[in-house]
């Protein structure tokens, strides 16, 4: 085994993937809440879709889209790897577990993670899938900005999409700091600073998230 | 010691590591709350004994919270509710008429031996791979002779309060052992007398850690919530930057 293989499967290599993976998408999630957000020009989608037709047509974005989805899958494996291990270290469970000795969700990072995994399926069946591989939007049949106001005037998808920016918000409100901190990053100095961001950056965006399918399905967009 | 509370155990009892454990009932009576919770199992046992029943097996040395030996995992909690060892935990902590269930640590890396003991010795496994100073024999230097700074002499020493008990792994959800191994690189990492072994040290202890079949960190924290000695999660990004560093400078695989 290299050097190389040899760190990156040790138990501190398999967290620092999912760090160095997590802080990239945690980048993405900004680049995507940005994009979106031009729904709140309320314009009839006018900006939104021209963000969107330069986001699915930029070279550069459209390289750097194999990149996010190569840290997306690595992110997922080896989450699924971490938590089938991490699980078989205690063969004998214990009958009580009291609980109170940490946060709910910095248990739960592997259920938020699934729950995500699923939620990121439908997500993109309704708009990636539409956009790239059909030619719904590239014919001029409709642009994605009505594909998402007739998506999100059923109720069931808008409340599908408020779980998801749910436990996406539990899994930032952990991943965001728990990465600084294994890439070996807590100081004195700067980790109050960290904690803050993530905390407003775990609140924040799933809430910005959250409100596009609310308020179109409310007509508050359209 | 005569006192007037009266509980009830659920202990886990188990032959030896091979055969199958499960829990035991007992009524213990007439407990005085000023008890450690070891004193309280000493009456239980002196109890069993006069029965010609086997008497509960418990790891314990020092009983004044500084070996690290005691191990009871109490009511959900290694060391009971309060941030303590076992040893030092008292009965004033517990309510007459309470039932309190004890386990031992449980993880894949401290086989259980008998009863509550278990085989802490993959810790010791872990220090053996690195956690030490190689020191020239002959007498003893100046002791002001290497400056220090006070800020580095301080975090040194708390993390070498470790005691090496386990509560960070029996408090783990995934049985992993970042707190001790960490406590241990950082004490040494820190001063100048673990200069030269300090890239060895990270790679091997992390190597050996990973190899006894303890779990990865998940950064809940829990670990540092139960630690009874304080130790701080600092210590394990620390030892994350370590071993990290070690691995991409080092000019020798560990």
């Amino acid at each position: 085994m290299s050097w190389v293989t040899k760190t990156l499967s040790s138990s501190l290599g398999k967290k620092l993937i999912m760090a160095v993976t997590g802080l990239s998408l945690i980048a993405f999630l900004l680049v995507h809440c940005g994009i979106n957000a031009c729904i709140f020009f309320n314009d009839g989608g006018e900006t939104f879709n021209h963000a969107a037709e330069f986001m699915g047509t930029n070279w550069l974005i459209r390289t750097t889209e194999i990149g996010l989805f190569a840290g997306l899958i690595l992110h997922i494996l080896d989450g699924l790897k971490l938590w089938y291990d991490n699980n078989a270290k205690r063969p004998v469970k214990y009958a009580i577990v009291a609980g109170n000795n940490s946060t709910w969700y910095s248990r739960s990072m592997g259920l938020l993670g699934t729950l995500l995994l699923i939620f990121l399926v439908i997500h993109l069946r309704h708009f990636w899938v539409v956009s790239r591989f059909t030619d719904v939007i590239t014919s001029g049949q409709k642009t994605l900005f009505q594909e998402m106001a007739e998506v999100f005037a059923n109720p069931v998808p808008v409340v599908i999409y408020v779980l998801g920016c749910i436990s996406l918000a539990y899994h930032l409100l952990h991943g965001f700091q728990s990465a600084f901190q294994t890439m070996g990053w807590n100081h004195p100095k700067y980790t109050p600073f960290i904690k803050s961001v993530g905390a407003g950056f775990a609140i924040l965006i799933p809430l910005v998230f959250a409100a596009m399918p609310i308020a179109m399905y409310l007509q508050i967009i359209k | 010691m005569e006192g007037n509370m009266n509980l009830t155990l659920k202990v886990w009892r188990q032959k030896n590591a091979k055969s199958e454990g499960r829990f035991e009932t007992f009524d213990v009576k007439g407990i005085s709350e000023d008890m450690s919770f070891l004193e309280m199992f000493d009456v239980l046992n002196e109890r069993l004994i006069s029965e010609t029943k086997e008497p509960i097996a418990f790891d314990h040395d020092c009983r004044e919270g500084i070996c690290g030996m005691c191990s009871m995992y109490i009511n959900g909690h290694p060391h009971g509710p309060k941030q303590t060892t076992t040893c030092q935990l008292h009965m004033r902590s517990f309510k007459s008429g309470d039932t309190i269930t004890v386990e031992p640590w449980r993880a894949a890396a401290f086989p259980v031996i008998k009863d509550l003991a278990v085989n802490r010795s993959s810790f010791d496994r872990i220090i053996a791979s690195g956690g030490f100073v190689s020191v020239n024999t002959g007498n003893a230097r100046d002791a002001n002779s290497l400056p220090i700074p006070k800020e580095n002499a301080d975090l040194a020493f708390m993390a070498a309060a470790c005691i090496g008990c386990g509560a960070c792994v029996a408090a783990c959800k995934n049985a992993s052992a970042m707190l001790f191994t960490s406590a241990k690189v950082s004490q040494l990492s820190l001063l100048p007398q673990g200069q030269a072994e300090r890239q060895m040290r990270a790679e091997k202890m992390v190597a050996q850690m990973d190899a006894e079949g303890f779990g990865a960190c998940t950064n809940t924290g829990a670990c540092e919530a139960e630690c009874p000695k304080g130790i701080s999660i600092e210590n394990i990004a620390r030892m994350n930057r370590e071993y990290l560093s070690a691995s991409v400078s080092s000019n020798k695989e560990y």
